[in-house]
C-alpha cells in the first residue's frame, strides 16, 4: 500500500489591511468587554463603599454588629460584617467536607466503575444537576431535607456533642449552618464532580493499562496513576466549587436565620452569609445601610475572585489546552 | 470527513473480555446484595434507625462487612480493592442522591398546581391564599423570557466576538482574556445584582425589566464566551486556509466560512447562556424586583420573573403559596431541561 507523505505545512505569511485591521480591533474590543465589566464592578463597588470604609476601618470586616441608627442619631448606625463573613466560610468548609469526598468518588464511579449502560444516563443527569437553578436547590433544603437534616444534627449533638462545635446552646437544630452547609454541599458536588471527571478522563491509557499489566487490580491503578494524576485539577474543581457556595444567595437565605455573632457551633440555629445578608436588608435599607451592603458585596466580590482567580490557575495548568 | 469518521470507529472498539464475570458469581453477588438490602429493611423496622437515609447507611455498612467477611482469606490488595469498590460506589450513590431526590419532590409536588390557568393569568386579582384554580404564572414567565432576551441579545454579539478572538485573531492577551472569563463566571450572583444595582438602577432610578436583563447578562456572558470558544475551537484549520487560499481576508474568511460552519455549536452557546441564568433568583431581588401583574414594558417600573415568583410565593409560606412556589419551580426545572435537551440536539450536529 503506497502511503502519501503529508507534506509540514508551509510558513504563512499575513499582512492585514485596513479592513482586516479595523476587524481585528472590534473583535478585540469585544473580547475586551469581560475585562472592562470585572474592572467596572470592583470600581462601582469600592466607589459606592468607601464611605463605610473609611467610617469603620477594618472594624468593618471584624466588628459583629448590624443596627441600623434611629435615623435621629439616638441609636447610632453601626454596619460590620464580621459575623456574617465567619458564617461565609463556616458555611461552605462544611459543604466542602461533604462534596470533595463524594465527588471524587462519584467522578472514579463515572469514569472507572459504571456500567457502560448506565454510565451515559449519569453523565446526562449530571450535566443536568449542574443546571439546577440554587433557588430550587434552596426550596429543596427547606421543604425536603430540613428533616433528614435535623435527624442527623441531633445523632450527631448525641455522640459528639462534647466537641465545642457540636455542641448547642438551645435544644433546636433546625435552620443551622450544618443543614445549609449540607445543601450547599449538593449545591456544589455537580460542579465538582464534572471537573474531577474531566481531569481523570484525561489520564493516560497506557499509563492504567501498565498497571493492570504488572498484576495491578483497579484501585491499585487508581491509587498509583489516576489520583496523583487528577489530584490538582481535583483541588481546582474544589475550589470553583467553593467559590459558588462563598457567593451562594437564595439557598442560604431560606435555610439560615441571620444572627449577628460569632458562631462556630455548626448545630446551633442561627448563622447566615454575606450575599443572604444583602439579600435580607436590602428592601428596608436606608441609604447609607445600602452602602454599607454594597461594601458588603465589595468584600464578597473580592473574596471571591482571589478564589476563583487561583482555582482557573489550577485548573488551566492541569489541562493543558492544544 | 472519512478520516474522523474511521478514527471514531476506532476508538469505539470494544475491547474482548473472556475473563468477564461468570454467571454463577454474578447470580451469588446480586442475592448478597438483595439480602443486605433486605436486612438493613429489617434494621430500620425494629432498631432506632430511620427513614431512607438511615436505610441506605445501614445498608452501605453491612456492604463493607460483607465485603470485608468475603474477602478474609484473599490478599490485602485483593481485599482494599474490593472495599474501595463498595467505598467508592456508596459515594457515587450519595452524590447522585440528592439531585433524584430534587427531581422527584419537584415533580410531585409541582405537578398539582399545573393547569391551564397557570399558564394564562397572574396574580393581580389573586390572592396566594386562594385555591389553585385561580390565578397563576403568566405574568412570572412572561418577565423571565423578557428578560432573558434582552439579556441574550446583549451576550450572545460579545460572546461570539470573545470566542473570536480566542480562536481567529489570537491576538497578545488571548490567555488574559481566557483568564478573565474564567474568573468572571464565578462573580457572586448577588453581586452582579449589586453592580447594576449602582450603576443602572441608581442612575434610571427604577427598577425594571432592563436592569435585571443586564444583571442577567453579566452573568450570562462568561458562559456563552467559553462555549463559543469550545465551538470555534473545533473548526479545522484546513477551512480557514481554503478561505485564505481562495483569497478571502481574514474578517470574511470568520464571518463567511468560519462562523457559518459551527452555526449551531453557536445556538448552543447561547441556549447554555440561557440555561445558565433562567433560575437566578438574587440579582433579580436586586434589579427588577417583582410584580403580580402581567407587563411587557422593559423600562417601567418591576416586573415578575418566575425565580422571584417562587422565592417570594415561598416567604408567604402558607399551604397554597407553598404550593404555588412548587409548581413554579416545576415549570423552571422544565423550562432549564428543554433547554438542555435544545442545547445536546444542536450541539450534536457540527460534530458529526
Amino acid at each position: 500500500m503506497a502511503t502519501t507523505e503529508t507534506p509540514a505545512p508551509r510558513q504563512m505569511t499575513v499582512i492585514y489591511n485596513r479592513e482586516d485591521k479595523i476587524f481585528r480591533g472590534v473583535v478585540t474590543g469585544g473580547a475586551l468587554t469581560s475585562l472592562i465589566v470585572l474592572g467596572l464592578i470592583g470600581v462601582f463597588l469600592f466607589m459606592r463603599g468607601a464611605q463605610i470604609f473609611g467610617d469603620k476601618g477594618i472594624q468593618f470586616i471584624t466588628g459583629t454588629n448590624w443596627t441600623a441608627g434611629s435615623g435621629d442619631g439616638v441609636i447610632p448606625d453601626d454596619f460590620s460584617i464580621g459575623a456574617m463573613l465567619v458564617g461565609t466560610i463556616v458555611v461552605s468548609l462544611i459543604a466542602l467536607v461533604i462534596a470533595v469526598p463524594l465527588a471524587i468518588g462519584g467522578a472514579l464511579y463515572l469514569e472507572f466503575y459504571a456500567p457502560r449502560r448506565i454510565r451515559r444516563t449519569l453523565v446526562t443527569l449530571l450535566d443536568l444537576a449542574a443546571s439546577i437553578p440554587s433557588l430550587i436547590f434552596g426550596l429543596w433544603g427547606i421543604e425536603i431535607f430540613t428533616g433528614f437534616g435535623e435527624r442527623w444534627a441531633v445523632l450527631i449533638n448525641n455522640w459528639l456533642g462534647f466537641i465545642p462545635i457540636f455542641s448547642v446552646e438551645f435544644d433546636n437544630f433546625g435552620r443551622s449552618p450544618f443543614i445549609a452547609g449540607c445543601v450547599l454541599g449538593s449545591l456544589i458536588i455537580p460542579i465538582t464532580t464534572s471537573v474531577a471527571r474531566e481531569v481523570y478522563s484525561r489520564t493516560p491509557r497506557d499509563l492504567v493499562d501498565t498497571c493492570y499489566a504488572l498484576g495491578g487490580n483497579k484501585w491499585g491503578a487508581l491509587r498509583a496513576v489516576v489520583i496523583p494524576y487528577g489530584k490538582s485539577g481535583v483541588i481546582g474543581g474544589a475550589m470553583l466549587g467553593l467559590g459558588r457556595a462563598l457567593g451562594e444567595t437564595v439557598a442560604v437565605y431560606l435555610l439560615l436565620n441571620l444572627v449577628f455573632r460569632y458562631n462556630f457551633r455548626i448545630l446551633e440555629s442561627e448563622g447566615g452569609n454575606v450575599a443572604s445578608l444583602i439579600a435580607t436588608k436590602f428592601g428596608e435599607a436606608t441609604e447609607y445601610e445600602l452602602n454599607a451592603l454594597v461594601a458588603a458585596g465589595f468584600v464578597l466580590f473580592l473574596l471571591t475572585l482571589v478564589v476563583n482567580m487561583t482555582a482557573t490557575t489550577i485548573v488551566q495548568r492541569s489541562t493543558p489546552r492544544a | 470527513m472519512s478520516t474522523t469518521m474511521s478514527s471514531e470507529t476506532a476508538a469505539t472498539v470494544e475491547p474482548q473480555t473472556p475473563w468477564s464475570t461468570p454467571r454463577a458469581i454474578r447470580i451469588r453477588t446480586t442475592s448478597v446484595v438483595a439480602l443486605s438490602a433486605a436486612f438493613a429493611v429489617v434494621v430500620v423496622l425494629f432498631t432506632g434507625v430511620a427513614g431512607i437515609d438511615g436505610w441506605a447507611i445501614t445498608f452501605m455498612g453491612l456492604s463493607i462487612v460483607v465485603v470485608l467477611a468475603r474477602t478474609s482469606r484473599a490478599g490485602s490488595k485483593e481485599r482494599k480493592d474490593a472495599l474501595m469498590r463498595v467505598i467508592i460506589t456508596s459515594a457515587a450513590v450519595t452524590a447522585f442522591a440528592p439531585w433524584l431526590s430534587i427531581f422527584g419532590s419537584v415533580i410531585l409536588k409541582g405537578y398539582l398546581g399545573i393547569r391551564p390557568n397557570f399558564f394564562s393569568q397572574d396574580m393581580r386579582t389573586t390572592t396566594p391564599d386562594d385555591f389553585l384554580e385561580f390565578g397563576g404564572a403568566l405574568h412570572a414567565i412572561v418577565g423571565s423570557l423578557l428578560m432573558v432576551l434582552i439579556a441574550s441579545a446583549i451576550t450572545l454579539p460579545l460572546g461570539i466576538l470573545s470566542g473570536v478572538y480566542l480562536t481567529e485573531v489570537r491576538g497578545r492577551l488571548t490567555f488574559l482574556v481566557r483568564f478573565v472569563v474564567q474568573s468572571m463566571s464565578g462573580v457572586p450572583s448577588i453581586v452582579a445584582g449589586l453592580f447594576i444595582y449602582t450603576t443602572w438602577v441608581t442612575a434610571t432610578e427604577s427598577f425594571s425589566a432592563f436592569a435585571g436583563a443586564l444583571a442577567l447578562a453579566v452573568l450570562m456572558l462568561p458562559t456563552v464566551a467559553r462555549t463559543a470558544e469550545e465551538v470555534l475551537k473545533l473548526v479545522p484549520e484546513d477551512l480557514r486556509a481554503a478561505g485564505y487560499a481562495l483569497g478571502a481576508r481574514q474578517w470574511r474568511t470568520a464571518f463567511m466560512v468560519v462562523i457559518p460552519t459551527v452555526r449551531s455549536g453557536l445556538t448552543t452557546a447561547a441556549i447554555l447562556g440561557v440555561a445558565r441564568v433562567i433560575g437566578e433568583t438574587a440579582p433579580l431581588l436586586l434589579t427588577s424586583l417583582s410584580n403580580s401583574a402581567l407587563r411587557f414594558h422593559p423600562f417601567d417600573g418591576p416586573i415578575a420573573s418566575l425565580p422571584t415568583y417562587v422565592f417570594g410565593y415561598l416567604q408567604i409560606g402558607t399551604e397554597y403559596a407553598i404550593a404555588r412556589a412548587w409548581t413554579g419551580s416545576l415549570v423552571l426545572l422544565a423550562i432549564v431541561f428543554v433547554l438542555f435537551t435544545l442545547a445536546r440536539r444542536f450541539g450534536g450536529k457540527d460534530k458529526r
